[in-house]
């Protein structure tokens, strides 16, 4: 293992005190229970919004913290949720009179966690709405699995609720909104590489020098398929068909379309990811209205990516478009 | 014979010496089937609760409990966290107040820890989960005879130990090991595994005179 690390036990708490150090206009960040809260929270009178998971995934959630996102998010180890304390803790320090969402990724840690965290939440008169983001086509949704993971669309999710809660709504106003976010979005994802975890040292799991895993989760669990490495074209459309079959996704949809870096896939193979992904959705009379390239949900240093489809309305896309001021996504501000 | 405080901070300090002597292999099971952390996970979460148990005192038995699983809840993260958090909290809920338990009074306080680990994590026996070694090792409590407290404990941490390895086959449908459907089969649970431990320890810590007369 190669990692620009100083000991795998102080890794969350090195990067914390990096973000602290480098973002202290933006952000307050607390190491004891690692929390990263937005500099002017609570804002009163507007709903919170929290988010949080495992590390390695950077810049998600950390990076989204800030005006027109998310008002807190919670770190836990690499891959491991975070506790009901960090969660406890970014709900108290957000909420500003008007309740507190908590957008929770569907892994069985996370929703465990944020359920603990809820029940605190009730005890201390403080109104909470979960909602879990489950967009991950990959993964059978049946009785015998997790369910699907929440990939990709927890991105997108965030920032539209973050307007939605800006411009004055009600927590079951922004918690409706998340939930159709989710509801109208689809995300797959592949691999081309592994990961390492710090504490793990080794990989979390081999590819040959020729092959791919089509499907990945975002801590490299397994896919539909592993197969030998294809042209662009050839990922992009066995991703995307899968995207755009499930929900279905129909002519004349207008979509916010997500080209996501795993972290070790350079910008330059993305933007040849997003263009046959235009082209694909070109010829199903498909139109890409907004996007966003990028490494933005990562898993460490995994060479893949991963595509998100999101059914834009007229009110999720004046949403999108509105001002964001985070670490990470920033536009129509300052 | 019963179960002293005494003998419950015994068992806390064996279980957090065996997850810390496994904490390894314990991960390299994790590593198999799920995300490869819940011996790193669970070693954290156990020394932070030796910490905690150490600065307390006192005698009651549902304090120390509660005192472990709230430690465990706020260091651990992951699964693991909420469960093996839940599983003390309710047992140290059901042993509130009492300075010592007959093997009716653990049975009930290891049974109301289960069905806490039931609520929260929505397992079968079956899913190949920590249930598959918990429930075992409490239906065997439950036909013991009320006499031997050692020994009924040491046949609960064997019916673990089979419960445990009986997740060698099974197929996943819990957790980060179901994404792998019928490839989580050959593979033994993580989860039931450090539940084994647990019930060893306990075993191990009544057994040699961590009970009292």
């Amino acid at each position: 293992m190669k990692k620009l690390i100083n000991a795998p036990e102080d890794v969350l708490r090195d990067a914390l005190e990096g973000m602290a150090a480098a973002h202290g206009d933006r952000v307050r960040v607390t190491f004891d229970t690692p929390v990263i809260v937005r500099i002017d929270a609570p804002v009163q009178g507007k709903v919170g919004i929290i988010s949080g998971g495992g590390s390695g995934h950077e810049p998600m959630h950390g990076g989204f913290v800030g005006m027109g996102m998310l008002d807190a998010a919670c770190p836990g180890e690499v891959f491991t949720s975070p506790t009901p304390d960090q969660m406890d803790a970014a709900t108290k320090a957000v909420n500003g009179g008007a309740g507190v969402l908590h957008i929770v990724k569907n892994y069985t840690g996370d929703v465990m966690n944020f359920e603990m965290a809820a029940e605190i939440a009730s005890a201390e008169d403080i109104e909470v709405v979960a909602v879990v983001t489950n967009d991950d086509v990959a993964v059978q949704d049946s009785l015998y699995t997790a369910g699907r993971r929440g990939v990709g669309v927890t991105v997108l999710a965030e920032k539209i609720c973050g307007a939605a809660a800006e411009e004055g709504k009600s927590l079951q106003e922004v918690a409706d909104i998340c939930r159709r976010v989710n509801d109208q979005g689809r995300s797959m994802g592949m691999a081309l590489t592994p990961c390492i975890t710090p504490a793990a040292g080794e990989p979390n799991f081999t590819l040959g020098d020729d092959e791919m895993e089509i499907g990945i989760g975002i801590h490299g669990e397994p896919g539909r398929q592993r197969m030998k490495v294809e042209p662009a074209a050839k990922i992009v459309e066995r991703l995307a068909s899968a995207v755009v079959e499930d929900l279905p996704y129909n002519e004349g949809d207008e979509v916010l379309a997500f080209v996501n870096g795993m972290g070790g896939t350079p910008l330059i193979e993305l933007y040849i990811v997003y263009n046959e992904l235009n082209k694909f959705l070109q010829a199903r009379g498909i139109k890409i209205t907004r996007n966003l390239i990028g490494n933005y949900i990562t898993s460490l240093e995994m060479a893949g990516c991963s595509i998100t489809l999101v059914r834009l309305d007229d009110e999720l896309t004046r949403l999108w478009d509105a001002p964001v001021d985070t670490i990470a996504l920033r536009w129509g501000a300052r | 014979m019963t179960i002293t405080n005494d003998a419950i901070e015994e068992w806390m300090k064996r279980f957090a010496a065996e997850v810390a002597e496994n904490r390894s292999y314990l991960t390299k099971l994790d590593g198999a089937i799920g995300d490869g952390d819940h011996g790193t996970n669970m070693d954290r979460g156990m020394k932070k609760a030796l910490e905690k148990l150490e600065a307390a005192d006192g005698d009651d038995i549902g304090a120390s409990l509660k005192t472990v699983g709230m430690a465990l809840v706020s260091s651990v993260g992951g699964a693991a966290g909420p469960l093996y958090g839940t599983l003390f909290l309710q047992m140290g809920q059901s042993a509130a107040g009492k300075s010592e338990l007959d093997l009716a009074g653990f049975t009930d306080a290891l049974d109301a820890g289960i069905q806490g680990v039931i609520k929260r994590g929505k397992a079968e026996p079956g899913d190949k989960t920590m249930l598959d070694a918990l429930g075992p090792a409490l239906e065997a409590l439950r036909s013991a005879g009320d006499d031997d407290v050692a020994g009924a404990l040491s046949r609960a941490a064997e019916a673990a130990r089979e419960g445990m390895e009986s997740t060698v086959p099974m197929v996943a449908r819990k957790g980060r090991a179901s994404y792998l459907g019928e490839r989580s089969a050959g593979h033994q649970d993580p989860g039931a595994t450090s539940s084994h431990l647990l019930l060893k320890t306990v075993a191990e810590a009544v057994g040699s005179g961590g009970a009292a007369g």
